[in-house]
């Protein structure tokens, strides 16, 4: 038996079974050509709701910061999505899949690396003034939300912007009779490559030793010899560069740019971080699929009650759990 | 007490937490190669003078100096790698990490040194059979053991305990105190806090006793042992009964 056996504990069985337990459910309820479009669906939009939140899940974890300023960094990738594709227009409509996808890559590098320098700006000048402040991180943050649209409409103009898939990305293909979107496959396989890398980034490597550390005890850290601020350096970056890549994502499903893109997000961010547990990996791709399947499910079946399914959901879960799904140290 | 011996001095040390005044001038030496004892009645100071010590209360007057060197403008992570290991009262285990991982923390970049890790294995046997098992699940004195494993996995130049038995079985504190009396042997310096006065008569040396935010007695610990009047006189009944 392996360790991470060993560490499984009975008390997680729960947690653990809550996403096939809620995909089976919904089966009697419907055809299984619409269960399956709806499941692919619901994952699809929770491993990118994974790629928006991931990042928060671990500054709020680690470095209890409260910052309302993500969704930026999502509004970000989302424009520089919209200009990579302007730049790239021709590659875009063309009927080639390498192509297309050549447009797509060059759209997630440009917002990774450009959100993640703006959240090393954004740490360096702000964040890092306002450790352990909860209220001053709230108002500088949303102020900084406020400020962070006002300068992409000076960039990008006031109205919102139309960003059509690559041409091969559209469309669906039939998998067991029913339809389901190209581009939801990729997403979902782009969230869970994103979760790989981050689980290995944290389990294997002594980068992710200290987050997973200090997520527990930031003091002890300390203590032991660590220099805990360039390790939020860090996390802040990683965190802000997937949610641009998020964000370039969730604009290609959208298929419109808005300026509050990133800042409509922001509820239901903190409500997958709240149901999976701050500072959680696994509880937040967890959660944020359990969103995304609930999304859909409750969509299909009762349209009417979408809006609110989540935050019954996220009820649900703190009844059931207090701390989360899968809590994280002790404080 | 000869200063020049002195590998830890704390000189007039004043700690504030929030708006409570907690340390009025804390004088202390830890002497070199020497297990120090710091006693005190509940909420004498000791942990606080630990946790400025490693500067995680800042003070607001006072010298500490070690080996020589001020460090009482340096940050937590600087003075732990001056050769300074911290085990808090909570004894500051990560729950969610492994055995191994908890330790392996406290190593260097190039990770375990085997000979070490298996003097400290020696030292605590139990841990080796929970080496993959979540720390959390640990029991007390098993935890107990992870968190003084965890400071000596490395050499350091000075250990700093507070209150390892506390709420321990009499055979894992008795296990503890041969641990404690092992490392005597390779010569480290420690200060050692502690409740228990039974532990505190078989490992210390040197002893200071603090009340109220002060250090009231310093001396040998050997003769601290032998004046009980002075031991009530200084430490209350509670320690007394500890006997
Ligand atoms: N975080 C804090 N905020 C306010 N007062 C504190 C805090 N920590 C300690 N104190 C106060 O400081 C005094 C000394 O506490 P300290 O923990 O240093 O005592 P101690 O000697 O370690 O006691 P014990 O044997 O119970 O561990 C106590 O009166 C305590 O109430
Ligand atoms: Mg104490």
């Amino acid at each position: 038996m392996n360790g991470a056996l060993l560490r499984f504990r009975a008390g997680d069985w729960g947690a653990y079974a809550i996403l096939p337990v809620m995909a089976l459910a919904t089966l009697p309820a419907m055809s299984f050509s619409t269960w399956l479009t709806l499941t692919v669906a619901g994952i699809a939009m929770g491993m990118m709701l994974f790629l928006m939140a991931a990042g928060l899940t671990l500054i709020f974890g680690l470095m209890q910061v409260f910052t309302f300023a993500h969704g930026a960094f999502i509004t970000l990738g989302a424009y520089l999505a919209v200009s990579v594709v302007a730049v790239m227009a021709g590659w875009s409509a063309a009927e080639s899949w390498w192509l297309n996808l050549a447009v797509l890559a060059a759209a997630l590098l440009v917002a990774l690396v450009a959100s993640g320098a703006a959240g090393y700006v954004f740490e360096r000048v702000i964040i890092r003034r306002v450790y352990g402040a909860h209220l001053r991180q709230i108002l500088i943050t949303v102020g900084g939300l406020i400020i962070a649209e006002q300068l992409v409409v000076a960039l990008w103009g006031a109205n919102p912007l139309p960003l059509p898939k690559p041409a091969s990305l559209r469309g669906s293909i039939i998998l067991g009779g029913a339809a389901i979107e190209k581009y939801r496959i990729l997403a979902a396989s782009l969230g869970l490559l994103a979760y790989a890398g981050l689980h290995l980034l944290l389990n294997r490597t002594r980068v992710g030793l200290l987050v997973r550390a200090g997520v527990e005890n930031l003091e002890m850290v300390e203590a032991l010899g660590y220099r805990i601020r360039r390790l939020f350096i860090g996390v802040f970056v990683i965190g802000t560069a997937l949610a641009g890549i998020g964000g370039v994502m969730w604009a290609f499903y959208q298929e419109l740019v808005t300026r509050s893109i990133g800042g409509d997000m922001t509820i239901l961010i903190f409500i997958i971080l709240i149901i999976g547990g701050l500072g959680s990996i696994g509880g937040c791709v967890t959660a944020a699929v359990l969103v995304g399947l609930v999304t859909n499910y409750v969509g299909f079946l009762a349209p009417k009650l979408a809006l609110g399914s989540t935050i019954v959901l996220m009820m649900a879960i703190l009844l059931w759990r207090p701390r989360g799904l899968f809590p994280v140290g002790a404080r | 007490m000869s200063d020049g011996a002195a590998l830890l001095r704390l000189a007039g040390i004043h700690t504030h937490i929030g708006r409570y005044h907690i340390l009025h001038g804390v004088d202390l030496a830890v002497r070199r190669g020497r297990l120090t004892m710091l006693l005190g009645r509940n909420g004498a100071g000791k942990t606080t003078t630990l946790r400025t010590i490693m500067g995680l209360w800042r003070r607001s007057a006072g010298e500490i100096d070690f080996d020589g060197r001020p460090i009482g403008d340096l940050e937590t992570p600087d003075i732990a790698r001056l050769g300074i290991a911290y085990v808090p009262e909570t004894m500051g285990i990560f729950a969610q990490l492994t055995v191994r991982e908890n330790l392996l923390l406290a190593t260097g970049p190039q990770g375990f040194d085997e000979a070490q890790l298996e003097a400290v294995l020696a030292l605590f046997p139990a841990l080796r059979e929970k080496w993959h098992n979540a720390a959390g699940s640990l029991s007390g004195g098993q935890k107990q053991m992870l968190a003084i494993s965890r400071a000596i996995i490395e050499p350091r130049r000075l250990l700093i305990v507070d209150e390892p038995t506390k709420g321990l079985a009499p055979a894992v504190i008795q296990l503890l105190i041969d641990a404690f009396l092992r490392l005597k042997q390779s010569a480290t310096t420690i200060l050692l806090v502690e409740q228990n006065f039974h532990v505190a008569r078989s490992v210390g040396d040197d002893v200071a006793v603090m009340d109220d935010g002060r250090i009231v007695h310093t001396g040998a610990m050997a003769d601290l042992a032998a004046d009980e009047t002075l031991q009530r006189h200084l430490l209350g009944l509670s320690l007394a009964s500890h006997q």
